[in-house]
């Protein structure tokens, strides 16, 4: 049940929701957006091209079993909650980058803290509907 | 002092990455750190014994007032120098004992761990502090009683055990804090300034009952006392060092501990000369029906815990004195015992008394310490026995003229069998003929019968020097139970008065005892027909009763039909919605608040109620599914109208995934069948749209209930100026409650895994299939 429209359309849909995600990610702290909601999206693009092109073809464009992203995200997360103690802050306070950064703008530990947020989730949902789909019956 | 605590839980965890190599060639190393804490704990001797306590206070919690308090005086130094000395031999001992053991590496974890906890326990001077290491001592105990988890029977008793001093610890943890409430302060050494208001509250009763609670458990009296001999069941070092020098003496510090502070009245009193007296006698008695070396020594350490309960409870000067040194000839002459019973049993392959004989001939110096133990748990003259028997008279004698007489006779009573008992597992397993099936053994390594005959001969020395030990050590130890000075001196000597010929009485009739009582089978099974009304065969019919409440409980609530949980939770949820409306008075619903119907809004709800119509119809299961995903987006509309953005986004992504996730699911499942009955169908729609209608009251009656913005108006001022951000949902998230999110992802991480690997292992056995 392969469409050779769908194939065509994920090749350039794949990389611009993914973009689109990001962005969602970094914008989070000002305008709508957010790790949550950018991660879900981030996953909806690979879903779409495991739809397209099998969940093996997408298998392969992440190279590794999406389970890993689970600790690295959630690595990311404990280490921008544990930062601010090693400056004698307690954790979690929001520590920022004095000078604005081109087009993202300012950086700040909460801006890992989403990035965290956004890896795990890709993880999850790709862990969870991968699995299922992959196990033969 | 900190560090003390801090080294044995470090090399309990080092022991994890470099196990294998502590089993081997570093092995040597593992007696190291108590030997350590030992030689730091003796340089605190002389200054102790100067009348000095230290402090050490380091921040932790200080926003609940649980505070790292720490205080070394008296009465935590003799508990050190027990934790760290005799742990020092046991550590030498067991490196022996359980050579080649498969789980060593892990033995000596548990045993570093148990070490730490029990330091912290006794140098604790928080309350709170002190019941975080009182329940790590009980964890750390449940797992060494377990050790041997291939055999029923351990894990029966480690999970006894566990049950009892965990129950223990929870009465415990409620009379702490009710103390700390009722003084106002959680630091023990404030505590004894706050004694009159606590004992004049009128929770005083609760309190030391809770406290009481807590004690007896963990030091196993009347009726609890039954999961000490079940903790046999663990290596001998353990039950050398846990259960008869240190952790079971956990509920006998608390006592101490709080000796100053809650002693002194009639229930105090009673209770604990009740329990104690009752606990003491008992299980002496107990002790002459056994043939087993370890269920022996088992039932005279709960004898001797009884002792020293009964003694804190006289609470005279005398007694308290008589307490601080039987702590310390208890655990001499006990550890020495055990660890000997442990070689024996090491070498011979037995604890059966009835079969050990004569084995001083190949086990010399072994059957020396034992001896000298023995002798000691006598009350020889010119043994530390004797002297601590001295003072247990003595205290007996200087109590209320119409009381002296009872304590008296339970207290030699008490003693006469535990001599007997002594002589049973100090000498009764050496003396005789040899039998021929042992006359090849050979004593084994040093590093084990050295630490027992240390230990055996150290209850010599401090015999005959007690003047030494008593003003260097023990008389401070006294000092801090009792809070003042209890002008002890401890002397080899009395003169001749009617404690002296007590004493004598007892030894007399001790020997008498142990060569008129024969131990044998027929005598243990005619103690165990008393099993049926012991404390410990109702514990185990309550605990089995309580299993299978559960079990029916937990199938009726958990059946395993997604269909039956929907039901339950939402019935649930409509009976606490229904009570709480009803008692918040009559609904008005006020619809001039209401803005007016826009057409987009009009025209999403008829699209909702169509896909509601066929979701409810259909009887495709792919029809379903899409039709609730046309639901979830026309919520997400919804949002959208009244500019929740963030809502709105996050639903449709999620609606988007659930729909394919529902398709992946449902593409394996068997062709649609329908199992409810037309009467369920009905049953269900009630329930369905009861709580649609309970919700959409709620949702009117949210209009005209006046609108607390307390918090809405916190995040809105403070999200620029704390977070530096204008997305106050995101901020929410990400940074004023970031901890949150943190553990939901982790839950997020761990459902995850759990699909993985439930999957993954439903592959593989289909795989082998």
């Amino acid at each position: 049940m392969r469409s050779i429209i769908l194939q065509t359309a994920t090749r350039y849909l794949l990389p611009i929701l993914l973009l689109f995600s990001f962005f969602l990610l970094l914008r989070g702290h000002y305008y709508p957006g957010g790790g949550f909601v950018g991660g879900l999206v981030a996953s909806i693009a690979f879903v779409l091209h495991s739809f397209a092109n099998g969940t093996e073809a997408t298998m392969k464009i992440l190279k590794r079993k999406p389970l890993s992203l689970i600790p690295v995200g959630l690595g990311i997360s404990a280490v921008s909650v544990v930062l601010p103690t090693f400056f004698g802050l307690p954790p979690m306070t929001g520590l920022w980058w004095e000078e604005k950064v081109p087009v993202i703008g300012m950086i700040g530990s909460a801006l890992f803290f989403d990035l965290g947020v956004y890896l795990v989730v890709i993880g999850v949902v790709l862990t969870i509907l991968f699995t299922i789909s992959l196990t033969k019956d | 002092m900190l560090f003390t605590i801090l080294l044995g839980l470090i090399s309990s965890i080092l022991l994890i990455p470099f196990g294998k190599r502590f089993k081997s060639s570093w092995s040597i190393l593992l007696p190291f750190v108590p030997t350590v804490l030992f030689i730091y704990y003796l340089g605190y001797i002389p200054k102790v014994a100067s009348g000095l306590t230290y402090f050490q206070e380091i921040n932790w919690v200080p926003s609940l007032g649980v505070n790292f308090n720490l205080k070394l005086d008296g009465l935590s130094l003799l508990f050190c120098l027990l934790i760290t000395g005799i742990g020092t031999g046991i550590f030498f001992y067991a490196r022996t004992y359980l050579k080649g053991h498969p789980y060593f590496d892990r033995f000596f974890g548990y045993l570093y761990l148990f070490m730490s906890a029990m330091l912290g326990l006794v140098l604790s001077d928080n309350i709170l502090l002190l019941f975080i290491f009182w329940e790590l001592t009980s964890i750390s105990s449940f797992f060494l009683i377990g050790f041997n988890n291939d055999q029923e029977a351990s894990r029966k008793s480690a999970m006894t055990a566990l049950t009892i001093t965990g129950m223990g610890g929870f009465f415990l943890l409620a009379g702490l804090i009710l103390i700390g409430n009722v003084a106002g302060t959680f630091k023990i050494s404030e505590l004894i300034e706050y004694r009159d208001v606590i004992l004049n509250h009128p929770q005083y009763p609760l309190i030391l009952g809770l406290i009481f609670l807590g004690a007896f458990t963990k030091s196993a009296q009347f009726p609890f006392h039954f999961w000490l001999p079940g903790a046999m069941k663990a290596p001998t070092p353990v039950s050398a060092y846990l259960h008869s020098a240190t952790m079971v003496k956990a509920g006998i510090y608390l006592l101490a501990r709080f000796f100053p502070v809650l002693s002194g009245t009639d229930l105090w009193t009673y209770t604990l000369m009740g329990i104690g007296g009752f606990t003491m006698l008992y299980s002496a008695i107990h002790s002459l029906f056994r043939i087993d070396l370890k269920s022996i020594l088992a039932f005279t350490t709960i004898s001797a815990l009884g002792m020293l309960v009964f003694l804190l409870g006289i609470g005279t000067k005398q007694a308290v004195i008589a307490a601080s040194v039987f702590i310390l000839v208890h655990a001499l002459y006990k550890a020495t015992l055990f660890l000997v019973t442990g070689i024996v049993d090491h070498e011979t392959g037995t604890r059966d008394i009835t079969r050990l004989s004569g084995l001083k001939k190949v086990l010399g110096p072994v059957a020396l310490a034992a001896g000298l133990a023995a002798l000691s748990s006598a009350g020889l003259p010119s043994t530390f026995g004797f002297i601590g028997k001295d003072l247990i008279y003595e205290a007996t004698l200087h109590v209320e003229s119409h009381w002296i007489l009872i304590l008296t006779v339970i207290a030699v009573a008490t003693n006469i069998c535990l001599v007997a008992a002594g002589f049973m597992a100090g000498f009764k397993p050496f003396i005789g003929s040899l039998p021929q099936e042992f006359e090849k053994l050979h004593l084994p390594y040093k590093s084990m019968w050295i630490p027992p005959l240390i230990l055996g001969g150290l209850g010599l020395i401090f015999g005959l020097f007690p003047g030494f030990i008593g003003n260097y050590l023990s008389y401070q130890t006294a000092n801090s139970i009792y809070a003042g000075d209890t002008e002890m001196h401890l002397a080899i000597w009395h003169g001749f008065n009617t404690v002296l010929i007590l004493s004598l009485v007892t030894l007399a009739a001790g020997t008498f005892l142990y060569f008129i009582n024969k131990p044998s089978a027929e005598k243990v099974g005619f103690i165990e027909k008393f099993e049926k009304i012991s404390p410990q065969q109702i514990f185990t019919g309550y605990a089995n009763d309580i299993v299978k409440f559960s079990e029916r409980f937990t199938n009726f609530f958990h059946n395993g039909y997604l269909r039956s949980y929907h039901m339950k939770i939402i019935l649930f949820a409509e009976g606490l919605l229904i009570y709480k409306l009803w008692q918040s008075g009559p609904i008005k619903i006020v619809f001039d608040n209401l803005t007016p119907l826009t057409i987009y809004e009009v025209a999403v709800v008829i699209i909702l109620l169509g896909a509601l119509l066929i979701v409810v119809s259909t009887p495709s299961r792919l029809t379903s599914v899409v039709a609730m995903s046309v639901i979830g987006y026309c919520i997400c509309l919804m949002y959208v109208f009244y500019s929740a953005p963030d809502l709105a986004m996050t639903q449709f992504t999620i609606d988007t995934l659930s729909t394919v996730l529902f398709v992946l699911v449902l593409y394996k499942l068997p062709s649609f069948l329908n199992l409810a009955s037309a009467r369920e169908r009905y049953r269900d729609s009630i329930v369905a749209l009861g709580f649609g209608a309970i919700l959409s009251i709620i949702a009117l009656k949210v209009l005209y209930e006046p609108i607390k913005t307390e918090t809405s108006d916190f995040y809105g001022e403070n999200a620029y100026i704390l977070a530096k951000g204008k997305n106050v949902v995101n901020l929410i998230l990400a940074d004023f409650r970031g901890i949150d999110t943190m553990f939901e992802t982790v839950v997020l991480g761990i459902a995850a895994l759990g699909v993985y690997s439930l999957l993954k292992l439903r592959l593989k056995s289909s795989e082998k299939e």
